[in-house]
């Protein structure tokens, strides 16, 4: 059980129960949405800007603990962040769910590295990151995990 | 003939027989039970040729609704394709009765046999269907191996599917003459170390004998419906009296995907997600759900240990 409780920390569950993002900017500067077709996870991600940085981030949606609190997780980290910031937390996340060595400049983020003894989990883990690269780049659209 | 399995086989009759047969109009009817296997190919069937998809409904316990479909049952009806057990729910449909209902309307019905070949007695002719697809992995067999039943006289008027080597009589270069069926549907080497392991695994079962693993399944099911309605908080999705050995359920507040990683660290495998049945999850408001499935092997002990690491989960997560 000592994986699973790893995975479920306090912190998981109380951000999937409760999560303090949820909901939809308006007006917004950038949008996307994220799909998981595997599990029917669905992520819509809206955001505001302030010059290069994000002010907010708000998701509505369905998905389960993992997914949820990543998400809600991530609308904390990556406020006031620059784009160029936002990318390198992204990558230094995607390691941490996927490879031994947790960068460890991921403050509450960081709660997900048990994902990483889950491999069938990881998606659920970056849904909404690469739902918010998508935001970001082109401006909208969906992105899939697959 | 031999295919890949009950995908292959439906997309086999799609393209052989009913795409040179139907015009722009033409009806094809399933039923609201289906896996997407047999959505997506009459689906693809219909933006080639112009014909049309209609649906036949269910009742909120996941049964047929018969009069329904009858009333769907039309001069354009063409095609009705539809499974003899539903896969996500477990549905048992009445398989003999619809194929008759097809044929009085003038249409070819397919049975989608999948989820039923390995858990009751099947045959095909006192079903009375045209065509019955099945999968070898679904019936204790390997993966990667099923079979087409077509009746002869359609088969013999059907184009090839594929071409290639093994389905033809000569070959010059202006002019092929094709086999006879079912060589004419098995282009190229076949997968023949899963034909055999098919082979084999059919005789286990009819060592077994169909009748003692229905007995045993249905055991199964009825304590294990008891069960999970007894627990507070869980869902039973798809409550047909007539059903396969499936325990489709949700858990109040609890993601199906959660469930599926608690129960599997408790030595639990269970299915979440939509059981490529995305259309079925809709009607019952689910976009994903949770799916016990049983076999004559498993043990009410199993059962018991199921609602136990229920219990566990909804602790931790809910």
């Amino acid at each position: 059980m000592s994986d699973l409780a790893d995975l479920y920390q306090e912190m998981v569950t109380d951000h999937a129960r409760n999560p303090r993002h949820r909901g939809t900017l308006d007006p917004y500067d950038h949008s996307a949405d994220g799909h998981n077709p595997l599990c029917g996870d669905r992520i819509h991600l809206t955001l505001t800007m302030d010059g290069d940085r994000i002010a907010d981030v708000a998701f509505d949606g369905e998905g389960c603990a993992i997914s949820t609190a990543s998400t809600d997780l991530m609308a904390d980290a990556v406020r006031g962040r620059s784009l160029e910031e936002v990318r390198a937390l992204f990558e230094s996340f995607q390691t941490m769910v996927t490879c031994e060595d947790a960068p460890d400049d991921l403050g509450k983020l960081a709660t997900f590295a048990g994902v990483r003894e889950f491999p069938m989990r990881v998606k659920c883990a970056t849904l909404a990151w690469h739902t918010l690269m998508a935001a970001l780049k082109a401006g909208g659209g969906t992105v899939t995990t697959e | 003939m031999f295919v890949r399995g009950a995908t292959e086989g439906i997309n086999l009759v799609a393209q052989s027989w009913a795409r040179p047969r139907l015009e722009a109009g033409d009806e094809i009817l399933i039923t609201h039970l289906e896996h997407h296997s047999n959505i997506v190919p009459w689906q693809m069937l219909c933006s080639q040729t112009g014909a049309v998809l209609r649906v036949a409904p269910i009742d909120d316990d996941g049964v047929l609704d018969l009069g329904g479909l009858r009333a769907l049952l039309g001069d354009r009806t063409k095609i009705v394709a539809f499974t003899s057990t539903s896969n996500a729910i477990g549905t048992i449909t009445p398989v003999a009765e619809i194929c008759a209902l097809a044929r009085d309307a003038g249409a070819i019905s397919i049975v989608d046999a999948a989820q039923s070949l390995g858990h009751t007695s099947t045959n095909v002719v006192d079903l009375g269907c045209d065509f019955l697809v099945a999968s070898g992995h679904k019936m204790y067999g390997p993966s990667g191996i099923g079979f087409v039943f077509g009746r002869e006289e359609l088969l013999e008027a059907m184009e090839p599917w594929q071409g290639g080597g093994e389905m033809i009589l000569s070959v010059t270069h202006e002019k092929t003459s094709y086999n006879r069926p079912p060589f004419r549907f098995e282009a190229g080497t076949p997968n023949i170390a899963g034909a055999i392991g098919l082979g084999a695994a059919v005789t286990v079962l009819e060592g077994i004998g169909m009748d003692a693993i229905e007995a045993a399944e249905s055991a199964l099911l009825s304590h294990g419906r008891t069960m999970l309605e007894a627990i507070d908080g869980i869902r039973l999705v798809g409550t047909a009296p007539r059903c396969a050995p499936i325990l489709c359920f949700s858990v109040e507040g609890v993601h199906p995907h959660d469930v599926g990683t608690v129960l599997d660290h408790l030595g639990i495998a269970i299915r979440t997600g939509h059981h490529c049945a995305e259309p079925l999850m809709q009607r019952f408001d689910a976009t994903a759900t949770c799916r016990a499935s049983m076999a004559f092997y498993n043990q009410v002990e199993e059962l018991d240990r199921l609602g136990d690491a229920l219990g566990d989960a909804v602790g931790m997560l809910a």
